[in-house]
């Protein structure tokens, strides 16, 4: 097994979701081509097998999803991946299993949309992944990895915040970083005390109770009760996982705050700008949900002005623009997604140029 | 006194919410009673469906998994598969098998996933109130067919059984119905062969059960009865239509 050396690979974003997911424990994969996140199911065709798992090649998204609910309600560690298309299409059952508090691995490598769009890099998928994305009102836990090996870390997280928190949980990133390749190191499987998971459908054994994986809820309050429990457990989220990366915004008059891919081209123009003297920092939002909220207002106390820059007309933006204090402003900068819309690090150095603050 | 009839084991002692005159509390009985006499209730793992059927948890004392509308054969082929020493069924009527999961039987039957699918095919959606289903018969009034089933616009009734017998993957496919004790028996003695097969890992196995739903059809139990006998079977042919390994 490749990731037994933990030497330094060479390999490409989705391969290492793949690897990490192999890593992880995961025992099944059920997903469909699509653009540009095939190599998952590629590599995975190739490799689960021969480690005694399952893989199959669904006959839709909506095949897939739902033999990951099958899957995951007998209690194995499991996943789908798609991009833009397939992942409306599995929203359905993403939120059945919200509904019915089943873990579950989902790897959205997005692409330009709406509709069939293009299979450049977009972040446009920023409200559909933070917000649920089906019917019924829930979240799922979100990770945005900016590089190689964290598309390779954060994809094991997501199989271990899933387990812990009981909900799916979402690998968001995009075309760049699923097709790049990048040295990886491949970690082992983090060491994490897992909840027993006493809930799974496994055949009611004598003298056990009857398990029941569901989520139909009819009698008087049962629904409302659910979802005060689970606007709970968000926030245990938001109390223990927020995860993020700051650069330089100790001493940041003007904070770039972007996820994923243009995180990493933002990071450059960083360095351009302090190469000019200016103090600029970046805020890179690692979990989309739970958001670091908190980290945000307390740099908002001190540093004012924050430009967004999102490969999209602005949907984090929303979530910034909650989260820093009143008196601060956030700017916005965003392209739509497409062929030829991937912003250059000399671009962003341009918009920290125009917006710095030149008198305070 | 010796007691000669009891209520199966994986069955649980509670009333159900079918409305009298209703097969599915008969269909429900003869599944347990397959679970009993293998002795594999608590190897068991039941999908439920959207529907009339998706109380199934309330009433089969066995682990249950509830799938999205039509979904049933592919939350049932995630859990074989990630549980393959398990016994996996699906319990699913006929808008959500025929209409809205057409995909999934259809695939799940062509893998030959190790599991088996119990259908029960109303000609109606009952749990929504009597609207126009897949298995419709032509002229059949319903709440969204309201002249009556039109097949130059809404196509013909599909027959299941046969379809999917035509499939490779498929290892047994038989119509059953329980309008008359006849029947019932033989119902019996088929869905016990479909679950046989899982047992003995021959292959994916299905049984298409004609049933009655007085409620929506307008008529009462007695009439409804006669209409799967007069309609529904001269349609819907009783048979077992494969049986690969002679089972």
């Amino acid at each position: 097994m490749a990731t037994a050396s933990r030497e330094k690979i060479f390999v490409k974003g989705n391969e290492a979701v793949a690897m990490a997911a192999l890593e992880a424990g995961c025992r099944c994969y059920f997903g469909y081509p699509i653009t540009p996140q095939s190599d998952i199911p590629e590599y995975l065709s190739r490799e689960l097998p021969r480690q005694g798992g399952e893989f199959i090649q669904a006959e839709s998204e909506i095949g897939a999803i739902n033999m990951l609910l099958g899957a995951s309600a007998t209690g194995v560690r499991a996943m789908t991946s798609s991009s833009g298309p397939g992942i409306s299409l599995k929203q359905e059952g993403i939120s059945y299993m919200a509904g019915s508090e089943l873990p579950g691995v989902i790897v959205d490598i997005m692409r330009a949309g709406p509709g069939l769009g293009g299979i450049d890099a977009s972040q446009a998928d920023y409200w559909q992944a933070t917000r649920g994305g089906g019917h019924g009102g829930y979240r799922i836990i979100v990770l945005a990895p900016a590089s190689v090996q964290e598309m390779y870390d954060l994809t094991m997280l997501a199989f271990d915040l899933s387990d812990i928190y009981r909900m799916p949980a979402m690998v968001l990133a995009d075309s760049v970083i699923g097709q790049m390749k990048e040295s990886v190191i491949p970690n082992p499987r983090p060491v994490t005390v897992l909840p027993p998971k006493e809930w799974v459908v496994r055949g009611r054994e004598a003298g056990k109770p009857q398990n029941v994986v569901k989520s139909l809820y009819l009698g008087d309050g049962e629904m409302e009760k659910f979802h005060w429990k689970m606007q709970a457990r968000y926030q245990e989220l938001a109390d223990k996982e927020c995860r993020w990366e700051e650069v330089q915004t100790a001493d940041a008059e003007l904070i770039i705050t972007a996820f994923g891919s243009t995180a990493r081209i933002a990071r450059t123009a960083v360095d351009m700008a302090r190469d000019a003297g200016m103090k600029v920092g970046l805020m890179r939002p690692i979990t989309l949900f739970p958001f670091p909220k908190k980290a945000y207002a307390a740099l908002s106390g001190r540093c004012k002005l924050f430009l967004d820059i999102e490969l999209s007309t602005g949907q984090m933006i929303d979530d910034v623009r909650l989260a820093i204090a009143r008196d601060a402003e956030v700017l916005f900068y965003g392209r739509p997604p497409g062929a030829g819309s991937l912003p250059t690090p000399e671009e962003l150095f341009e918009q920290i140029k125009k917006n710095y603050p030149t008198c305070s | 006194m010796k007691q000669v009839f009891t209520r199966p084991e994986s069955l649980k002692d509670v009333s159900t919410h079918f409305c009298p005159g209703c097969n599915h509390g008969s269909v429900h009985r003869l599944v347990a009673e397959a679970l009993d006499e293998f002795g594999i209730r608590s190897e068991t793992i039941g999908i439920a469906s959207v529907g009339c059927s998706v109380f199934l948890y309330g009433y089969f004392d066995v682990d249950v998994i509830e799938a999205p509308h039509g979904r049933a054969p592919a939350v049932a082929t995630g859990a074989k598969r990630a549980r393959p020493d398990r016994i996996v069924f699906t319990y699913q009527g006929d808008g959500d098998l025929a209409a809205i999961g057409m995909s999934e039987i259809i695939h799940a039957a062509n893998r030959g996933e190790d599991i088996t699918v119990i259908f029960v095919n109303n000609t109606t959606y009952g749990m929504t109130g009597g609207q126009m289903a897949p298995t419709t018969l032509p002229g059949q009034k319903t709440s969204t067919s309201p002249y009556g089933r039109d097949t130059s616009k809404d196509g013909s009734p599909f027959k299941m059984a046969e379809l999917l017998a035509n499939l490779d993957g498929v290892a047994f496919s038989a119509r059953v119905a329980l309008n008359n004790p006849k029947n019932v028996l033989n119902a019996k003695k088929l869905i016990k062969t479909a679950f046989r097969y899982q047992v003995e890992k021959k292959g994916f196995s299905f049984i298409e059960a004609l049933a009655s739903c007085p409620t929506n059809w307008g008529m009462n139990p007695l009439a409804a009865n006669e209409r799967v006998t007069d309609e529904m079977i001269p349609y819907f042919p009783l048979g077992v239509y494969k049986n690969s390994a002679n089972l």
